[in-house]
């Protein structure tokens, strides 16, 4: 039954083109932008708007004015710094660390397996469970490890930091950046194992050093791979949202965009300033987004060529 | 540049000289790719150790760490003594993040095939269209979401949930699926299609035994993003649809009585994840540099 059906279909599909090409692309296609595109614009639309819910009666259009109260806002522009330099400086720390790891995963020694596995580890773990767990049972200052540590290290007369306290958007950048770093590991490891090799191991033979082979050899290999983890760990960094809150609860400066949005949507129920900081996040996001393609599309090119 | 280059073997002098020198700085630098990993790993190691501590063991300074093992920390989580039960948010995660993994496949699957088997034109606009909606920031979305929820009664409703991490996931997939269509040799289809084969049947017989592992792959993929997700669920879901992650938001003002409980929630609700996670280790990096890379 089948094959007769099927033989009919072929030469119709054929003929049909490209609507039948087209075909199984649109559920995927159509879902996507009615589920993530008009929320979208829903929040443009009510970015121009007055719209507090505490004050329903004044609901109306506002022009510019959610943009220049986000602007001028402090609390926004702290926000906006800190997004910054959360994002920045996670994601150079966890490149650097996860490049310098791969390295070393990079070459045969005993256990390799396995030590891979433990570096892939933090990534696994629930990011709200490994904010939770950094903030109690690591950095508590009363009996979380670190401080443990110290006083097992030196004895009773050790320093005691209260580390969330006293650097408080350090504490959740050494929290993302262990998270993070097998992300960039990873990535850079596919990188180096797809390295040439026949190439490297010629200009060993013909005497070129270890670091010479890095600098003229591995590292420009490696800088697509690079790039390519440095923009996704952006869009995924600057969008963070788990770690600010579980650690500090957006406390003592460590506050970020999506955090300040999330309060002034969903205790503050101001949805013109929450949508038109969302928009901000948004434009800012495009600029890395717009990097991020471009490399991407550089892969595409190799992957044409091959 | 590689076809010039001739391989040469080395001299006898040379094998001589370089594997001790080699053997030497191999032997420190996989001594401190152990360290390095034992350090990553330590913060879940003493997750664990901790979670099976007696309150009073977790909470003392310097750690105790050879304290006797006990399950009192699960057995609070899981609310022998106190608290809400863990449960309704543990299978509400599981049913959003397999219902939602389903979907994914199910839409992902055709549009991957019309991207890479018999590309329409302009595929790869169609692609970054897909790679730009994961760009576009949960936040910034959020509020629409929230009120048209509001409008026609979704909130706090774990479909609504489904609805948004099958969208979350989608661009995902359709990038891995797409790199593991691609690796279909366009040769064989052409082959079956000159033999006769039906199109149900190319797949069925060709394409499936070549991206089945592939599937499995987008599949942990999905299911981990989905189970790990935080903002949506925290701001769309209350006590009906709550899910995993917002039941351990419940924990983050808590205080040191409650370690061993707190280590405990982090370890059940991260062990989908991490089996998951080990489970697909080599496919782990294609999911998550979106197929890009293989």
């Amino acid at each position: 039954m089948t094959t007769t059906q099927e033989k009919k279909a072929q030469p119709a599909l054929r003929r049909s083109g490209d609507w039948a090409r087209r075909a199984p692309l649109l559920p995927a296609l159509v879902f996507l932008i009615i589920v993530t595109q008009l929320p979208f614009v829903g929040t443009l639309v009510i970015s121009f708007m007055n719209w507090n819910a505490y004050y329903p009666d004044e609901r109306g259009f506002a022009g510019f004015d959610n943009f220049a109260r986000v602007l001028t806002d402090v609390t926004t522009r702290e926000a906006i710094v800190t997004t910054i330099v959360l994002t920045v400086s996670v994601v150079l720390i966890s490149l650097l660390l996860g490049m310098l790891i791969a390295l070393l995963l990079d070459r045969a020694f005993l256990g390799r397996g396995f030590v891979r596995t433990m570096m892939i580890t933090p990534f696994l773990v629930v990011p709200v469970a490994a904010a939770l767990v950094w903030k109690h049972a690591l950095y508590n200052p009363e009996y979380g490890l670190f401080n443990g540590l110290l006083t097992g290290i030196f004895g009773a007369g050790a320093p005691q930091p209260d580390w969330v306290s006293t650097m408080p958007l350090t504490s959740v950048v050494a929290a993302l950046v262990w998270q993070w770093t097998p992300f960039m590991m990873l990535i850079i490891l596919a990188g180096l194992q797809s390295k040439p090799l026949d190439v490297i191991e010629a200009a060993q033979i013909d005497g070129c050093s270890p670091f010479q082979v890095f600098r003229h050899m591995t590292f420009p290999h490696l800088r697509q791979y690079l790039e390519l983890g440095g923009l996704l760990g952006s869009i995924y960094i600057v969008q963070n949202f788990d770690a600010v809150f579980t650690i500090t609860s957006g406390g003592l400066g460590t506050a970020n965009l999506p955090y300040t949005i999330y309060q002034t949507f969903y205790n503050a129920q101001d949805y013109g300033r929450a949508s038109a900081a969302g928009v901000v996040v948004v434009i800012g996001t495009i600029l890395i987004a717009t990097l991020a393609l471009r490399t991407v599309s550089s892969l595409f090119r190799e992957e044409g060529s091959r | 540049m590689t076809a010039t280059v001739e391989r040469r073997t080395l001299t006898p002098s040379e094998a001589a000289v370089a594997p001790p020198r080699r053997r030497r700085s191999g032997t420190f630098l996989g001594v401190l790719a152990w360290l390095i990993g034992i350090l990553f790993v330590l913060p879940v190691v003493w997750m664990v150790l901790t979670s099976f501590h007696s309150e009073n063991d977790a909470a003392t300074n310097p750690p105790s760490v050879f304290a006797p093992l006990t399950l009192d920390g699960y057995a609070n989580f899981f609310g022998a003594s106190t608290g809400a039960s863990p449960w309704p948010p543990l299978l509400n995660s599981m049913t959003a993040s397999v219902v939602s993994t389903v979907l994914v496949l199910l839409l992902a699957i055709p549009a991957a095939y019309a991207l890479s088997i018999r590309p329409v034109r302009k595929w790869t606009d169609v692609m970054f269209f897909f790679l730009s909606t994961k760009m576009l920031p949960v936040v910034a979305g959020l509020l629409p979401v929230y009120l048209i929820a509001q409008g026609i009664g979704m909130l706090d409703n774990i479909w609504l949930l489904i609805v948004l991490y099958t969208s979350m996931n989608l661009p995902i997939a359709v990038w891995m699926m797409r790199s593991f269509l691609a690796e279909v040799p366009v040769e064989i289809l052409e082959a079956a299609s000159v033999d006769g084969a039906s199109l149900t049947r190319t797949l069925r017989v060709i394409v499936m035994p070549i991206v089945l592992p592939g599937i499995a792959a987008t599949s942990l993929i999905c299911f981990i993003f989905s189970w790990n997700e935080l903002l949506f669920a925290r701001v769309l879901t209350a006590t009906v649809a709550q899910t995993a992650p917002v039941f351990l938001t419940s924990f983050v003002t808590s205080q040191g009585l409650f370690l061993a409980k707190v280590c405990a929630a982090a370890v059940v609700v991260s062990l989908p994840v991490l089996i998951a996670g080990f489970a697909a280790q080599d496919k782990l990096v294609q999911g998550l540099s979106l197929g890009a890379i293989k």
